[in-house]
């Protein structure tokens, strides 16, 4: 308990510490101007979310190879998690984009394929509320979490399909690619903030699903006896 | 080998069961013409546009009525609980799979051949001279659909509201194929039609990557 309250705090003095960071200590992009400030929530929420989803991909194969519950709590806590940080993605994107491009959506194809993604873990959570008994809901749901997740690079493969206005990869993209110095330092120091405050909120929530775990199992022997 | 000869005899079973009564055809294609039709009052399908929509209209047609057709293949094993005989029969369970990826195809691409014309005089646009690319496109489409069809259709049989999850489940996984297959279709129905063989590519990856990971993970699927 104590340890989750410290991992708490710290993952709140982080994300506030990012955020005044996003504002006062980072440089005003040239064209943008302030609404570009939103990137940095922006990115470090959708890293968050796709670092979750590959916790969760990761969870799903080890409850298949060694059928431990706790796995499938691990699983079904970044799923949720995962998919909260992804829905903020496609919250706040628009809000970037509304002044950016002009518009709120576009059916470009990172923007597409982030919703298919959001759209899979949303079937995945769906499915584990439709199958009642514990062990097959977390071995069938933990198939399909596999199945989904070789699936995203085949969605993102659709980039290279259609024209894309999102911009080209800014961060490990080419030669030209980059963020200033001043930027750099922000953005990456938000995408710290987000993963500690991910991580604060899968242990939450993996704490809770043990708890139901244990209830059940409780409730199961005061039947039995 | 035994792998194969096993699929091959479950295959057998599976066509000549649907081909005594040919209930899953006939409905899969009526639905088809349903939505091909209703899809088509909602834009003036004697325009240019069809060109370019018509093959997205047909492919979501091919994808809503998959994701319905495919139901029953688990269902119907369910009701004299045969699934379980059909395990202890074969030695890889692999092989159920693949008699049923083998069948699903089998139906979804009769299904689709039989509304290309209807679809093609409906639309107004002309396939003559394109046909093997056609074939290649429809074939490697409906693999993936049934592929990840198949697999999902052993999910959702466990659960509860199946009827509904299924296509939930199965619509947002096939999105790469939705999109590649319009595409290529797209080139085929243009005034001066080419394959594009990046879009073959793409629903070949698809398949092969999703009947690995069945080979892979297939048996977990029918635990009891």
């Amino acid at each position: 308990m104590a340890k989750r309250t410290i991992l708490g705090a710290i993952a709140v003095l982080l994300v506030i510490a990012a955020a005044y960071a996003a504002f006062f200590v980072a440089p005003e992009e040239r064209t943008m101007g302030m609404v570009q400030r939103i990137f940095y929530f922006h990115v470090s929420c959708a890293w968050a979310g796709l670092t979750a989803f590959s916790i969760c991909f990761l969870s799903n194969l080890l409850y298949v190879w060694r059928r431990n519950e706790k796995y499938d709590w691990l699983g079904v806590s970044c799923a949720e998690v995962g998919a909260a940080f992804t829905t903020i993605v496609l919250i706040s994107g628009p809000i970037w984009a509304k002044p950016a491009w002009g518009i709120y959506w576009t059916w470009d194809a990172r923007l597409t394929s982030t919703f298919v993604l959001w759209l899979l873990y949303i079937a995945y959570l769906l499915l584990r509320t439709l199958i009642e008994e514990p062990d097959r809901r977390a071995l069938l749901s933990a198939l399909f979490g596999i199945f989904a997740f070789i699936d995203v690079p085949i969605v993102f493969g659709a980039i290279r399909w259609w024209r894309t206005q999102h911009p080209a990869p800014v961060i490990m993209g080419g030669p030209n690619s980059g963020l200033a110095p001043g930027m750099r330092g922000t953005f990456f120091f938000a995408v710290l903030a987000m993963h500690v405050f991910m991580w604060f909120l899968i242990a939450e929530r993996y704490a809770l699903e043990k708890m139901r775990g244990d209830v059940a199992l409780l409730r199961q022997e005061a039947e039995a006896s | 080998m035994s792998l194969l000869s096993n699929a091959a005899t479950l295959l057998r079973k599976e066509v000549r069961t649907e081909f005594r009564s040919r209930e899953l055809l006939s409905t899969t294609i009526v639905f088809v013409l349903i939505v091909v039709v209703l899809f088509s009052f909602t834009f003036d399908p004697t325009s240019t546009e069809s060109h370019r929509f018509g093959p997205g209209l047909l492919w979501l047609a091919f994808l809503f009525a998959a994701s319905l057709m495919l139901q029953p293949c688990f269902l119907r094993e369910q009701v004299n609980d045969t699934l379980s005989a059909l395990r202890l029969a074969v030695a890889d369970p692999f092989a159920i799979f693949l008699a049923k990826i083998g069948a699903n195809t089998l139906f979804l691409l009769l299904t689709e051949l039989l509304m290309l014309p209807v679809f093609a005089a409906l639309f107004n646009v002309n396939f003559r001279g394109q046909l093997p690319g056609v074939l290649l496109t429809f074939f490697l489409g409906s693999l993936g659909i049934s592929t990840a069809g198949t697999a999902l259709a052993a999910i959702s049989a466990q659960a509860r509201m199946r009827e509904l999850l299924l296509p939930l489940l199965l619509l947002p996984l096939l999105t790469p194929i939705l999109v590649a297959a319009t595409e290529v279709t797209v080139g085929l129905m243009s005034p001066e039609p080419a394959v594009q063989w990046k879009g073959i590519g793409f629903l070949a990856v698809f398949d092969v990557v999703f009947l690995t990971a069945l080979w892979l993970f297939g048996e977990y699927l029918l635990e009891e």
